[in-house]
């Protein structure tokens, strides 16, 4: 299972690491379109297009298909999800750490300034 | 479809923030309501630490917390539900600056692990915290974030691979 998840995770965050690819993502967000739009796009030749979209189509981030003599990308979006996924309950982890944290927090502050009315605005000198 | 594409993460939800700065590089940040000196105190303190480190929600307890905060000082972290299904978390530290900067390893792994520098920012009377995570390659890094052993809860990782099955199944 890891491995699996390691695997698809990979390509992923690596057709993410490159600017092209993520305005090719945020451009087939707003339309599907097909490749040659994409080079015109981008100004950049079919070839290095069609590498491009490779890519996010190995990751799962783009599905294409071709009608007649047209490849037409559009999104993908079942990584995407997953590494929103995967983020979001990273985040929650710390999120629910760092409030306890703040509780901790909370407490030494009173417990620092027994005598002082302590209400997260403190005189500073 | 476009419920899904419109569906961005808010930033205003939470205070939290994650981020995957680089190919090598994980940042999370939050401000904590605090100054500096405090937060590093229920950072460096085990009594404390062992307090927040494993949120409750979690359903994991830190079953033992030893930590020798101090320039090549080494800790180790167990936890899990009990003895016998636990996880442990170790390493060492490379620089401890009172009140401002703790750098460690993650040593747990086969492989290189990341070095992880957390910085307490004086905002006011609050105290910017990042955390940040360099691995020695991307590899190290993706491998992480699959596997979850950035600091995942066990938890956590059995609900991630529930959701990649669902996933999996429902669009394959």
């Amino acid at each position: 299972m890891v491995q699996y998840t390691n695997a698809r995770l990979d390509a992923s965050f690596a057709a993410l690491s490159d600017a092209t690819r993520r305005g090719v993502l945020e451009q087939l967000g707003r339309s599907d379109a097909s490749i040659t739009d994409l080079a015109e796009k981008f100004h950049m030749t079919l070839t290095g297009m069609k590498k491009h979209v490779g890519v996010l189509e190995h990751a799962g981030l783009v599905t294409t298909e071709k009608v007649g003599r047209v490849r037409t990308c559009k999104l993908g979006l079942r990584r995407l999800e997953e590494e929103a996924a995967w983020i979001e309950r990273y985040r929650e982890l710390w999120d629910s750490r760092f409030d306890e944290l703040d509780k901790v927090v909370e407490e030494l502050k009173l417990k620092l300034k027994p005598k002082e009315k302590v209400d997260g605005r403190n005189k500073r000198e | 479809m476009d419920a899904i594409r419109e569906s961005e993460p808010t930033p205003m939800k939470s205070r939290t923030t994650v981020e995957r700065k680089s190919e090598r590089e994980l940042v999370v940040t939050r401000t904590i309501n605090g100054p500096p000196r405090i937060v590093f105190e229920a950072w460096t303190t085990p009594e404390l630490f062992k307090r927040w480190w494993v949120p409750k929600s979690a359903g994991v307890n830190l079953l033992s917390c030893d930590m020798d905060v101090r320039g090549g000082g080494k800790y180790r972290l167990v936890f899990g539900a009990d003895a016998s299904n636990s996880m442990e978390f170790f390493g060492r530290y490379i620089e401890v600056t009172p009140h401002s900067r703790i750098v460690w390893t993650n040593d747990e792994g086969d492989e290189g692990g990341a070095i992880t520098t957390v910085t307490f920012e004086e905002k006011g009377a609050q105290t910017l915290l990042v955390i940040h995570d360099l691995y020695p390659s991307k590899e190290a890094l993706d491998a992480a974030l699959a596997s979850g052993s950035v600091e995942c809860m066990p938890e956590t990782l059995e609900q991630l691979d529930e959701l990649v099955v669902t996933l999996s199944v429902g669009r394959s």
